[in-house]
């Protein structure tokens, strides 16, 4: 019970923030709205009993992420590129992208109940204590099942920030 | 009776959790005061390092200084300049706060004073969430609609941001001795080898430190709030109750940062030497130090100009005193021993706390202040390289100690030796393009960001 209440809760502030930052003019407004479904999404990730990736949600995303979109909407003038950009094209992939999302849920919540589960509410987990530790389970997997994977991605991600590095130096050299 | 499901649930909840609750508005309530007396400390400190008194009108050697200033905050006026964003305004200070309160939810302040369960990423929690207090600074400084707030919180962000690298890396150096982010596993762990981290990795220790002072905003390292520069920095426009807010904000955050790096190189609530049995005369030591302050109160009782203040003195030893015989009661009585490490460890955790609080302010009275480009050399330059080469070296010594069969003290003596010979050689690598950078031919390509 106690978690469904937290998912219906964290699920609903996430959804209704996302909307809100959609609608929102002001570009800080915005990144507030986002700020907040992060951590709802967050909150998600708890009532899941991913403490790691809650943690890794908050300090990734939120705590790096959002600071520096943050940093970047207060230094550009919005309001003069929203001028010269129009966002025309737009609307059709997101026309799309919503109708695909409407009919899944849709689809979801019609065969509810033939999910494991009652209905709506969601399956209690496995008291905390009786799970493996999450942090030691993610090591693991990443660094045994996944190894491969993990190392492409994170070669992927040196070769972004080399190449951060050098477009930023070329400007002041200039 | 039949509840409907959602008020049973509901029940269930405070029933199994009402400890908790009670000890998260335990924290809320307490935190405030204490962040006014640590405020008030660091003023009787600085007075003194400038030979000076420092407060000395309200209460006997300003005593009552603390809550004097925060009714005169609370009744001040609430000014919100015309052209702010009301709602972000009103907002920021709460985040800052919000954030400073939570982390210290899950900090463990000795082995009986955890209000979070002892979470499976307690340490990453605590850091990560203190973090978020720097969205309050910069949606502050940014809704404040001025200059000097928008310099401030921009600065802000850019020295939390590059500190916030070379702290969380030097927290890995701990974090790989102790092979644990269970906060009370990673003191146990020190227990069992029998030794505080900050022996075997003094380097990260160091690194922490500077980071974490850059990372509370405060001098050496106080350039968002500088006053010579920008007034008061991202909290310019900010006054009464909201700059209160702010405030508490940061001071909380000194004592989260405080108890990170107990935890973690300081060896938590353990005592000195906790695994020496000859030693245990040590125990005595927390009642024998209150009542010692609680005689120095009596002592200066007798000076007191005016009667209130004598009065006043006379309270405060007695309150020692008291302190004293709680403390010493477990050590006497058997049945009453089962609460002496959860006693004892919450006076040793929060002496080495304030023992760090203490190196802060000594350094804000000491050092002169930084100058930003200074500040971002510092960081990027010297400690991420210096943190990175640090967890390396740990490494290192782990594995010459587990698949070579060193002994542990040398093995960790030899890498720290390597690192500080890394970091005098980024030293001197700064030094020489510093020294290049002031030479008149390179003047104009001075870096136009800095400041």
């Amino acid at each position: 019970m106690l978690d469904s209440i937290a998912f219906y809760f964290f699920a609903g502030v996430a959804v209704l923030s996302a909307a809100l930052m959609v609608t929102r003019r002001n570009a800080v407004h915005s990144a507030v709205l986002l700020v907040t479904t992060l951590l709802a999404t967050a909150g998600i990730f708890l009532q899941l009993r991913a403490e790691f990736i809650f943690i890794t949600q908050i300090i990734l995303y939120v705590g790096g992420i959002m600071v520096l979109f943050i940093f970047v909407i207060m230094l550009v003038r919005l309001d003069i590129a929203l001028h010269h950009i129009r966002f025309r094209l737009q609307r059709w992939v997101a026309l799309f992208v919503a109708l695909a999302l409407g009919v899944e849920i849709t689809v979801v919540f019609l065969f509810a109940r033939r999910l494991p589960g009652q209905g709506l509410l969601i399956q209690e987990p496995a008291p905390a204590d009786k799970l493996p530790p999450n942090t030691e389970e993610l090591a693991r997997s990443l660094f045994s099942s996944y190894l491969l994977p993990f190392e492409i991605a994170s070669v992927l991600l040196l070769v972004a920030m080399v190449g951060a590095v050098v477009m930023a130096k070329k400007r002041i050299d200039q | 009776m039949i509840l409907p499901p959602g008020l049973e649930a509901i029940l269930t909840f405070l029933q199994n959790w009402w400890v908790e609750i009670v000890c998260g508005v335990v924290i809320v309530a307490v935190v405030p005061l204490i962040a006014g007396y640590v405020v008030l400390v660091e003023r009787k400190l600085m007075a003194d390092m400038q030979a000076r008194l420092g407060p000395m009108r309200v209460g006997p050697h300003g005593l009552l200084q603390p809550i004097a200033d925060a009714l005169k905050l609370l009744i001040k006026e609430d000014i919100i300049p015309d052209n702010a964003d009301k709602l972000i305004f009103w907002l920021a200070p709460v985040i800052s706060m919000v954030a400073a309160m939570t982390s210290m939810g899950a900090i463990a302040f000795g082995p009986a004073f955890q209000v979070a369960r002892d979470i499976n990423v307690g340490i990453l929690f605590v850091i990560g969430v203190s973090s978020l207090g720097l969205l309050g600074i910069i949606l502050g400084g940014w809704a404040s609609n001025s200059h000097y707030s928008i310099i401030g919180a921009i600065r802000s962000t850019a020295q939390l941001v590059s500190y916030e690298t070379a702290a969380g890396l030097a927290i890995v150096g701990a974090l790989l001795l102790a092979g644990t982010l269970r906060i009370r596993a990673i003191v146990d762990a020190q227990q069992q080898l029998g030794v505080w981290f900050i022996f075997l990795t003094p380097v990260a220790f160091f690194i922490y430190l500077v980071a974490s002072i850059a990372e509370t905003n405060r001098a050496p390292f106080d350039l968002p709030e500088a006053e010579s520069e920008l007034v008061a920095g991202y909290m310019t426009e900010y006054s009464g109750f909201r700059w209160a807010l702010y405030f508490l904000g940061e001071y909380a955050n000194m004592i989260v940062v405080g108890s990170v790096a107990t935890t973690l190189f300081l060896g938590g609530w353990l005592r000195p030497f906790p695994n020496v049995h000859w030693l245990d005369w040590l125990d005595f030591l927390p009642p024998l130090i209150i009542a010692a302050v609680g005689v120095y109160c009596v002592y200066r009782a007798g000076k007191q100009p005016v009667e209130i203040q004598i009065w006043f003195m006379w309270a405060v030893a007695l309150a020692c005193f008291a302190v004293a015989v709680i403390f010493a009661a477990p050590l006497f009585v058997t049945s009453l021993k089962f609460i002496l490490p959860g006693l004892h460890g919450a006076f040793w955790f929060l002496l080495k706390v304030s023992g760090y609080i203490y190196l802060f302010m000594w350094l804000r009275f000491t050092l002169p202040r930084y100058r930003f480009d200074q500040l971002m050399h510092l960081g990027w330059y010297i400690l991420i390289p210096l943190a990175i080469v640090n967890v390396l070296s740990i490494g290192v010594a782990m594995i010459l100690e587990s698949e070579f069969g060193w002994n542990r003290w040398f093995a960790a003596l030899l890498t720290s030796l390597f690192t500080l010979g890394i970091a005098a050689l980024l030293v001197n690598l700064y030094d020489k393009r510093a020294a290049a950078a002031s030479s008149p031919a390179t003047a104009a390509a001075t870096d136009p960001y800095a400041g």
